[in-house]
């Protein structure tokens, strides 16, 4: 792992008498994609304002480079935010905008004018310096705003939902266009993202938060494979989330039927939840599969088939890439390294509980 | 009938913009042209240019000159009032803002003549504000009927004119505006140079032209709070009408002041277009 970039500690923050964020404690690395994802009202958002300085925490600590910069205002930290809305000034042109930076910092003419060609270059623009910002798309915009960011080279570039307001084809492009960019770059990017695929396609590390507390850090593979929780697993992806009985180790029952798992360490006969995702879900026929039902719907998504099959009480929903017929009786099979055993909340407020990661 | 319900379905939305254009043929455009005719003709009704001319006598020049003077020094003062007050107010909740607005438009619910002629009374020289200054054992004030006095009606009068348009324009500057600039290393004073300031031009500009054209041309503030003794250009064409009935005169005198008016419009209107479109670096 590289060396640490910020570190935040026991960051408390609240509005009005609403906790946003409780004790969050949250470290990063010098070159790291890191990810926060969330529903909205989660903190995610504010966590990556507290970091950029245009909010302060009630408690704790951001360090930055080894230094204290709980307190420092925007305008002196080492770091960059594209905001979501893009932010452009209206009243000047994209090289009066790239350059806004370097003008506060009193570079010279020369630096500026190659550093404006250099950055329009790297988000594809070139030749757009004596454009106005009205006459471009929202993907060219936010290019710009991605431009202004980077030419001050800052260590850290902060993104707040940046794709948010583009459509669904030009959000794709430009994820790739970010993952080359900090590649070229070198540089940290912290990214805030209620989209699940973007926050896979993109990151080196997914922070999953709900309601002020973080849920799992991990890469998107961690996150994705082996979710700690049910808010997790229901957040990243379709999930069939199902009440279970872990009987023993590698031994769990649902919905009455006993099925061999990998987990171990749950105790015994404990209640947990147990997870499968869709695509794990291998529909046979109805004498060789531990779940028989009836299936209920088939909607043709491009890539697979989702399904949704009514079997022991539970709708299960199945990606497959192969047809099956609306009313078919089939059976549901499930190899043990693919179902996933999550202890159950204590509670509903269980789900904000700090996992330690 | 079927013709008929074909012909309003064509014309109909034309017909509905017939009582506009009588209005405006009969209450702008003929009245307009009314005026250019009698500023060019004389009592008998032949063609003349003296009308015109008669800008540069030396008695309506002053009063040219005065107005210009007294409309700018209003404009001024109403600036330097309005915009500290739009950026105290913009710092504001939403429901204060809105209940401050309020109050700063509250006056102009009342007829503009009843608040002057309330000033007349209160500034003049056995008048409350200067009982009050008696009270207070202050030295007494007299400004009424003098230029201050009218300058002091206009600025009243005018305010909520130079208040609304840069209290609108700098309400709508976003936030993240703002905090993208802080972002890219930007101090106070160069986020209100670089950001604010162009950013609220435009509505600066409209303040400009919205209280310096009524300023320029008024005519009541200074009867009642000038009492005859300022005498704008304003006051010497509603003399030329109501006193002397010399309705060529006041004609030609309006005709002067509209142009000129028009003019400082479209030289300021091109000046804030400039600004807007390029940056202040």
């Amino acid at each position: 792992m590289e060396k640490v970039l910020i570190e935040l500690e026991h960051i408390s923050k609240s509005y009005d008498g609403m906790v946003i964020l409780d004790d969050l404690e949250l470290t990063i690395h010098e070159n790291e994609f890191v990810t926060l994802l969330g529903p909205s009202g989660c903190g995610k958002t504010t966590t990556l304002r507290l970091i950029g300085g245009f909010e302060t925490p009630d408690t704790g600590k951001i360090i930055f480079d080894g230094a204290d910069i709980t307190a420092l205002p925007p305008n002196e930290r080492r770091l960059n935010t594209v905001f979501q809305k893009y932010a452009l000034f209206n009243h000047m042109s994209i090289a009066e905008n790239i350059a806004f930076g370097l003008k506060i910092s009193g570079k010279s003419r020369d630096y500026i004018n190659d550093k404006i060609k250099y950055a329009l270059k790297l988000v594809n623009l070139e030749g757009f310096e004596r454009r106005s910002v009205d006459s471009l798309s929202g993907g060219q915009q936010q290019r710009i705003a991605i431009a202004r960011a980077i030419v001050n080279e800052p260590k850290v570039l902060l993104l707040d939902e940046p794709l948010g307001a583009l459509d669904l084809k030009m959000r794709q492009d430009m994820q790739y266009e970010l993952i080359r960019l900090k590649n070229e770059l070198g540089i940290t990017f912290i990214y805030v993202t209620h989209d699940q695929e973007e926050a896979l396609t993109m990151s080196d590390t997914i922070v999953v938060m709900n309601q002020g507390y973080i849920q799992q850090i991990g890469t998107p593979e961690d996150i994705y494979n082996e979710p700690v929780n049910a808010f997790v697993a229901d957040f990243i992806g379709d999930s069939n989330i199902i009440d279970g009985i872990m009987v023993r180790d590698r031994l769990v029952r649902v919905l009455d039927t006993e099925l061999e798992c990998v987990d171990t360490g749950f105790g015994t006969s404990r209640p947990v939840d147990v997870v499968i995702r869709p695509e794990d879900l291998i529909i046979t026929p109805p004498s060789e599969g531990f779940f028989q039902g009836t299936i209920t719907s088939v909607i043709f998504k491009g890539v697979h088939y989702e399904i949704e099959v009514l079997a022991d009480g539970y709708e299960w929903l199945i990606h497959t890439t192969e047809y099956h017929e609306t009313g078919k009786q089939v059976g549901l099979r499930v190899i043990p390294f693919n179902i996933q055993i999550m202890n159950k909340p204590e509670s509903s407020d269980e789900r904000m509980v700090e996992i330690d990661a | 009938m079927k013709g008929w319900w074909r012909l309003m379905r064509k014309y109909g939305k034309q017909l509905l913009s017939g009582p506009y254009l009588v209005w405006m043929i009969g209450f702008i455009l003929l009245p307009l042209l009314l005026v250019v005719y009698y500023a060019f003709t004389n009592s008998a009704g032949s063609f003349t240019t003296a009308n015109i001319i008669s800008i540069f006598h030396k008695v309506h020049m002053k009063a040219l000159w005065l107005s210009i003077k007294i409309a700018l020094q209003c404009t001024v003062i109403c600036l330097l009032l309005s915009y500290p007050l739009a950026m105290i107010l913009n710092k504001l909740s939403l429901s204060r803002q809105n209940f401050i607005v309020f109050l700063f438009v509250l006056p102009m619910w009342m007829n503009s003549m009843l608040r002057i002629l309330a000033w007349q009374l209160l500034l003049s020289n056995n008048g409350i504000i200067n009982a009050i200054l008696d009270f207070l054992h202050l030295p007494n004030i007299s400004i009424l009927n003098t230029p201050t006095a009218v300058v002091f009606g206009m600025v009243y009068d005018f305010l909520p004119y130079m208040i609304l348009p840069i209290y609108n324009s700098m309400a709508r500057i976003r936030k993240d505006i703002v905090e993208a600039a802080q972002d890219l290393g930007a101090k106070n004073h160069t986020i209100f140079i670089k950001i604010i300031l162009p950013l609220t031009l435009p509505g600066v500009m409209s303040g400009i032209i919205m209280v310096f054209v009524p300023a320029l041309t008024s005519f009541v503030i200074s009867n009642l709070l000038g009492g005859g003794k300022v005498l704008l250009i304003g006051n010497i064409i509603e003399a030329d009408f109501m006193q002397f009935f010399n309705w060529n005169l006041g004609a030609g005198l309006s005709l002067v002041l509209m142009v000129f008016v028009i003019a400082s419009m479209a030289v300021m209107n091109n000046y804030s277009g400039e600004t807007e479109g390029t940056a202040v670096w």
